[in-house]
């Protein structure tokens, strides 16, 4: 499974940081920084929470 | 088995697809006041009031998306207006839709400044043809007086500001804010709209509005002074839109008439649960306190768990919400997650490096504020929802102070 962002659209509103801690965080330009691009499979639901939590749909699973 | 999503916005639309994600098969009906597919919010208030900003609302999903892929019956454009839970019927305008699970997303309506009907340049702002319509005003150069220092009415104030416009913003309280985020970090608000150049009149009152030829030409204040004025934004809060429930039975709220639910979104009655604007909840995280919250991640996680409640009552668990909302300010991001409602607020980090204010009970922390520091929030959030302790969180605090 593979994480994707859309920078252009990422306002750094931080939900997929308060959704999938391990995996997501604000970065110092303001936007979604990911930690882990590829993580396993039993990290799905809360990966799937964190892309529902997007306000502005910046992200996407793959896989 | 039918479920039947009253709401054409983001709770609803969650609600649906957080059912066909929970594996439900069986039909599904939609049913919106509006004639927009679900679309999103925020922007209106936002990119949709600049100059080059979008020139039509984007919709969540295409028609095709919402009927094909996820196989729910659409019914835009028509407000239900009643509805029977003894024999599980909503009616939409003549159309009776029988359900057996029923998820309440109606919303609210932006309250109006009353005797105002019908004269032209004063709006509310909160659909697509709100936003548009003080657009267009704005794309003429008015002059714009902007009724509440709430946040619809100081993203509309910024968004004037950004195109040189001059802009007041009246505010009945000595704070803007004051409910949402408490006196210090209202206190900064105040201070972000003046910076700005901004006219900000706080403690003051719209007595009435004067017109010329049907259309608004100035604000009259409780100080005797009159504005002039080519475009009225009122943001004095909204209503839930809960009028077709008046005699269904749904519990509604003696102030605000908004559906009362337990912490599981459920109204009591069978079947019937509520999510989003309209509902009032008990939330366990902050001493059983019951709220109406006005937030899109509210409205996102409300709607989707509203449906698989409704589908299966017996799975329905408490939900634990930590409310989180933002706001952009003249170029400045405002973020508040938790509840402004302490027994002390502390400021941690003070205005001239961005701004964090926390908010203590007894010995948890249960908000924080901040100005222009997005990496520190969801920390904060994280300690709010773990009902972390208080001391650890003023220390956290302590670091951040130069790492602006």
């Amino acid at each position: 499974m593979r994480i994707e962002t859309d920078r252009t659209t990422c306002e750094g509103l931080g939900m997929c940081e308060a959704m999938a801690p391990d995996f997501f965080e604000v970065g110092a330009d303001g936007t979604v920084v990911v930690l882990e691009e590829h993580p396993g499979e039993e990290h799905r639901q809360d990966l799937t929470a964190a892309v529902d939590a997007s306000p502005v749909l910046a992200l996407r699973l793959k896989g | 088995m039918t479920l039947v999503v009253v709401g054409g916005s983001l709770a609803g639309l969650r609600a649906v697809e957080s059912a066909r994600r929970a594996g439900y098969d069986g039909r599904i009906v939609l049913i919106g006041a509006e004639e927009h597919l679900p679309y999103d919010r925020p922007p209106l208030s936002k990119a949709f009031l600049d100059p080059d900003g979008p020139a039509r609302v984007q919709p969540f999903r295409s028609e095709a998306e919402l009927r094909e892929d996820l196989g729910v019956e659409l019914m835009l454009g028509t407000p239900a207006d009643g509805l029977d839970p003894r024999d599980r019927v909503v009616s939409v305008s003549g159309t009776m839709v029988c359900y057996d699970a029923l998820v309440i997303a109606t919303g609210a309506t932006a309250r109006r400044f009353s005797g105002t009907d019908g004269l032209r340049g004063v709006h509310t702002l909160r659909t697509a043809q709100d936003a548009a319509a003080v657009r267009a005003s704005l794309d003429r150069g008015a002059r714009t007086v902007v009724i509440g220092a709430g946040f619809i009415g100081s993203e509309v104030a910024s968004a004037a500001r950004k195109r040189g416009l001059p802009v007041t913003v009246v505010e009945t309280q000595d704070l803007p804010l004051l409910g949402s985020v408490g006196r210090q970090a209202g206190a900064v608000c105040a201070d972000l709209h003046r910076a700005a150049g901004t006219d900000l009149r706080l403690s003051v009152q719209v007595i009435g509005l004067e017109s010329v030829a049907g259309a608004v030409s100035g604000v009259r204040l409780s100080t005797g002074e009159v504005l002039p004025a080519d475009l009225v934004v009122a943001g004095i809060g909204a209503a839930p839109a809960t009028g077709w429930l008046e005699r269904s039975g749904v519990p509604l709220h003696e102030r605000d008439r908004g559906v009362i639910c337990d912490a599981t979104l459920a109204t009591g009655l069978p079947g019937v649960y509520a999510a989003g604007d309209v509902a009032h909840v008990v939330n366990p995280l902050f001493d059983e306190e019951s709220a109406r919250v006005e937030h899109w991640t509210n409205a996102a996680e409300q709607g989707a768990a509203a449906a698989r409640h409704a589908l299966d009552p017996a799975a329905a668990r408490p939900l634990v919400p930590v409310p989180y909302f933002w706001s952009d300010w003249y170029g400045h991001r405002i973020q508040f997650v938790g509840t402004p409602r302490a027994e002390e607020v502390v400021v941690a980090v003070p205005a001239e490096a961005g701004f964090t204010a926390l908010y203590r009970r007894r010995d948890r922390i249960v908000g924080a504020f901040t100005v222009d520091r997005p990496r520190e929030i969801m920390k904060y959030r994280r300690r709010v929802a773990a009902r972390g302790s208080w001391a650890e969180a003023v220390a956290f605090a302590a670091t951040t102070t130069t790492a602006a």
